[in-house]
């Protein structure tokens, strides 16, 4: 079986929907540049949650995490070479 | 020889379980260009909001988190209503299937009306870059930029989303002609696209609707 009881697909619904009730909410909060960094760390939690039981990374192969992780890894090095460059001028 | 009895392994594969990996494995690899298709339009955002955070604080509170916070909702929704429809597919439930795609379909539609609306609303409050685009206070031009980002990242999204819906009605179509009694995969694939126009979607929330708290 690929997929999960309907339960487990319901359950991360409700998280995700949590989730985004606690970053819609901080979102009227002022914590300086606190809010930039909380915001992604939910948004990751998020994606991780979508990934893990509704594009069933849980169960896969590990080539498919291989795959999975390079696809975010490549991302990061795009940002953090780019942004290292502006950070540093 | 029809398509419901013909065998559902290509003769380039051992088994059914080697199909599915490739045509999975296929799809990510797929979904990992795409990071990088929307990479670029991020880069920009986090290069620009770097260099320009105060005004990118102020032009984003002019967009109605009503908006952006409820689509994220419709969409998270139609993700799982996706993962019930895979599940369907892969139990062979061929009714459940075909009224599971629809309702993805359906909310991903709502998800599209609503943004009709937004975008309407971002007109009349000439916030659209070009279009009679007028700012209050100081940095008139970079805060236009932060407005081309945003037309050009939930575009870009938009876009994807409206082939999501096609691909799911045309599921829909097979499904309910009985095409996926022996072989899901295809269901599972658009799945796995459908859930990564989420993914983008849950980033784009906060990073264009929250950035600077209201």
């Amino acid at each position: 079986m690929t997929t999960s009881s309907p339960k487990l697909y319901w359950k991360t619904f409700i998280a995700l929907m949590a989730l985004l009730a606690i970053t819609w909410s901080v979102g009227y909060i002022d914590l300086g540049p606190f809010n930039l960094v909380f915001a992604l760390a939910i948004a990751m939690a998020k994606a991780v949650l979508i990934m893990l039981f509704f594009m069933h990374i849980r169960g896969g192969s590990k080539l498919l995490h291989f795959v999975a992780v390079a696809g975010v890894l490549w991302l990061l090095i795009l940002l953090s070479l780019v942004l290292g460059d502006y950070v540093t001028r | 020889m029809n398509a419901t009895t013909t065998a559902v392994v290509a003769e380039q594969f051992d088994d059914i379980q080697q199909q599915h990996s490739a045509a999975k494995l296929g799809m990510w690899i797929f979904l990992a260009t795409e990071v990088m298709f929307f990479g670029g339009l991020f880069l920009a955002y986090t290069v620009y909001r770097f260099t320009y955070g105060h005004v990118f604080a102020l032009a984003s509170r002019h967009l109605d988190d009503v908006f952006g916070g409820a689509n994220t909702a419709v969409l998270l929704f139609s993700s799982l209503l996706m993962a019930l429809a895979v599940r369907a597919a892969e139990l062979g439930r061929r009714k459940q299937l075909v009224r599971l795609l629809l309702a993805t379909a359906l909310f991903g539609i709502l998800f599209m009306t609503i943004k009709g609306f937004e975008y309407r609303k971002d007109f009349v409050e000439h916030l659209v870059p070009r279009f009679d685009f007028r700012w209050d206070g100081s940095d008139a031009a970079n805060a236009e930029l932060f407005f081309w980002i945003y037309f050009a990242l939930t575009g870009l999204h938009a876009i994807h989303v409206t082939v999501g819906i096609a691909l799911i009605l045309v599921l829909a179509a097979l499904a309910s002609a009985g095409k996926f009694s022996q072989n899901f995969m295809p269901v599972e694939i658009t799945g796995l696209y459908w859930h990564f126009v989420d993914i983008i979607w849950v980033f784009l929330f906060p990073l264009l609707y929250l950035a600077g708290h209201r």
